[in-house]
């Protein structure tokens, strides 16, 4: 029993960093109705950019993870810009194969300029681990869980209250109507990407805190489970990419503790496979019929 | 007030509208009629910027817009009520009319607007906070009049707006209509419903094959043989 709340506890953690990310695919998504597959690697901009600026600057947790987060959004903004805004009508597919390309030229261009060796994350906060009841949680876990609680509410509050937000959702439902009442497609595509490339930017310094290692190359697999967590919650959904992210981090961490951890990335993919064949539209997406 | 000189529009690869010449007076209820197909929708997609013409001009209060892009246009105080009406589903009946509003940074004028709107609408009002997608489509149909009314438009443009209603609904609507423009806004509508629409307009247009066929008044259409034939079932 104890084993099991641990690996909850465990599960939340990894399960939240995922589902930030989770957010900026669904986000994404529902708006341009791509998958940007360069959206793990602004989390691994993100992660870089909380090593230098703790590094060099001594930036403490807060303002390296707000720091990173406009980095992140400045990033995303920059890619929607020169990649994908020149081809706004062009095939789907012609927008997929740019975010792949985008996605290696920012893994191969970061591994140029600071080489592709790993480099451990500094450690800002001083881990202390709690036990309560024989299950271990640290202050770290702690802080990313309620990190990232916080922002998803906040994202949340943003999407539903705000006219920018609500202008978000008449645009990914509707643009054409959306224009005829005077929203600016573009700049309203932009702030999509604003507001998730930021949580990927959290994310990633949320990560280099939890798993202390960062390299140019990491935000390729936790992407991709991301983009799992946002199909299994329903592609374009919110609240899906967040219950997503959090059933993927359980599951990932369940197979481990179970000692197959050679299989928790496998294990995810099979996730994969299973809703596409089950349950194609995800746990909250809507079975959309395509339009003739 | 809106001058259409010379139009053409090519719709890919097929030229839709060939040179449509029109014109609008302020305070005028002024109407397209003509089978599906004309190019009454395109010239209305044009006059609003979602569209970019291949010749032609769209002179309005004494300026060329017809390269300006769709959110101006509608700044300028042209709003369009789409065919098939369009509301955003997922926003609630408030949300899609705050959206109608979404230029105007005067908050003073926007609450004034719910009001006019929600007077206008009664059933608006009751279901503010439902999901527009909950609607019926006669309500839908006043939730895309109320959203264009949010943003003051000088100038209202209507396509189709007894597209697959109720006929209880259709009467509502016209009458609905004709109220809007006493109230000061100049409507341009678009309908096959041509009896109908020629009977509160001042002045109608026939569209053809991408072309003005014939024009009059309301009345006079509506006298015409050729137009009785062809529009009105005879």
């Amino acid at each position: 029993m104890q084993t099991f709340f641990q690996q909850i506890i465990n599960g939340l953690s990894l399960g939240s960093i995922y589902a930030l990310l989770a957010l900026g695919y669904t986000m994404v998504y529902g708006i341009i109705k791509l998958i940007n597959f360069a959206h793990g690697d602004i989390y691994m901009l993100g992660a870089f950019w909380g090593y230098y600026s703790i590094n060099a600057w001594h930036f403490n947790f807060i303002e390296a993870l707000l720091s990173s987060m406009v980095v992140g959004a400045i990033s995303g903004v920059i890619i929607e810009y020169f990649a994908y805004r020149p081809l706004r009508h062009s095939p789907r597919i012609t927008a997929l194969i740019t975010a792949i390309g985008v996605s290696f030229f920012l893994e191969n261009g970061m591994a140029y300029l600071f080489t592709s060796d790993t480099r451990s994350f500094p450690q800002v906060i001083q881990q202390h681990n709690y036990n309560i009841g024989g299950v271990l949680i640290s202050n770290i876990q702690i802080l990313i869980l309620v990190t990232a609680c916080i922002l998803m509410v906040l994202l949340q509050l943003i999407i539903k209250r705000t006219k920018m937000g609500k202008a978000m959702r008449a645009v990914s439902v509707d643009a054409d109507a959306a224009e005829l009442v005077g929203i600016n497609i573009n700049r309203t595509i932009s702030f999509t990407f604003a507001l998730g490339s930021s949580m990927a930017g959290a994310a990633g310094v949320l990560i280099g805190l939890y798993y202390n290692s960062i390299d140019p190359l990491m935000g390729m697999t936790p992407g991709i489970k991301a983009f799992v967590a946002a199909v299994l919650g329903g592609i374009g959904s919110v609240p899906g990419a967040s219950l997503g992210g959090f059933l993927i981090g359980m599951l990932e961490t369940l197979f481990q503790s179970i000692g197959l951890s050679a299989y928790k990335d496998a294990v995810v993919y099979v996730v994969l496979i299973i809703i596409l064949l089950i349950l194609p539209a995800g746990i909250f997406g809507k079975n959309v019929k395509e339009k003739v | 007030m809106l001058e259409v000189k010379d139009l053409v529009v090519n719709y890919g690869v097929i030229n839709a509208v060939k040179k449509v010449s029109f014109n609008i007076n302020e305070g005028e209820i002024v109407s397209l009629i003509g089978a599906n197909g004309a190019g009454k929708t395109t010239i209305l997609k044009t006059i609003s910027g979602l569209l970019k013409p291949k010749s032609g001009e769209i002179v309005y209060l004494g300026n060329q817009i017809q390269r300006q892009a769709a959110p101006k246009v509608v700044a300028s105080g042209i709003s369009q009520v789409p065919e098939g009406r369009h509301i955003f589903p997922g926003l609630s009946v408030m949300e899609n009319l705050q959206m109608g509003a979404f230029l105007n940074k005067d908050k003073q004028q926007v609450q004034e607007n719910y009001r006019t709107v929600f007077e206008r609408f009664p059933v608006l009002a009751e279901r503010k906070n439902q999901d527009a997608a909950t609607l019926s489509g006669g309500e839908q149909q006043m939730l895309a009049m109320g959203r264009a009314l949010m943003a003051n438009p000088k100038l209202i443009l209507l396509d189709e707006p007894s597209m697959g209603l109720a006929p209880i609904f259709i009467n509502e609507i016209f009458s609905i209509i004709k109220k809007i423009n006493e109230n000061g806004t100049t409507v341009l509508l678009i309908e096959q419903n041509a009896k109908k629409a020629l009977s509160i307009s001042d002045r109608g247009y026939v569209i053809a094959s991408g072309e003005v066929k014939l024009s009059g008044t309301g009345a006079e259409l509506l006298a015409n043989l050729d137009v009785q034939k062809a529009y009105l079932g005879g």
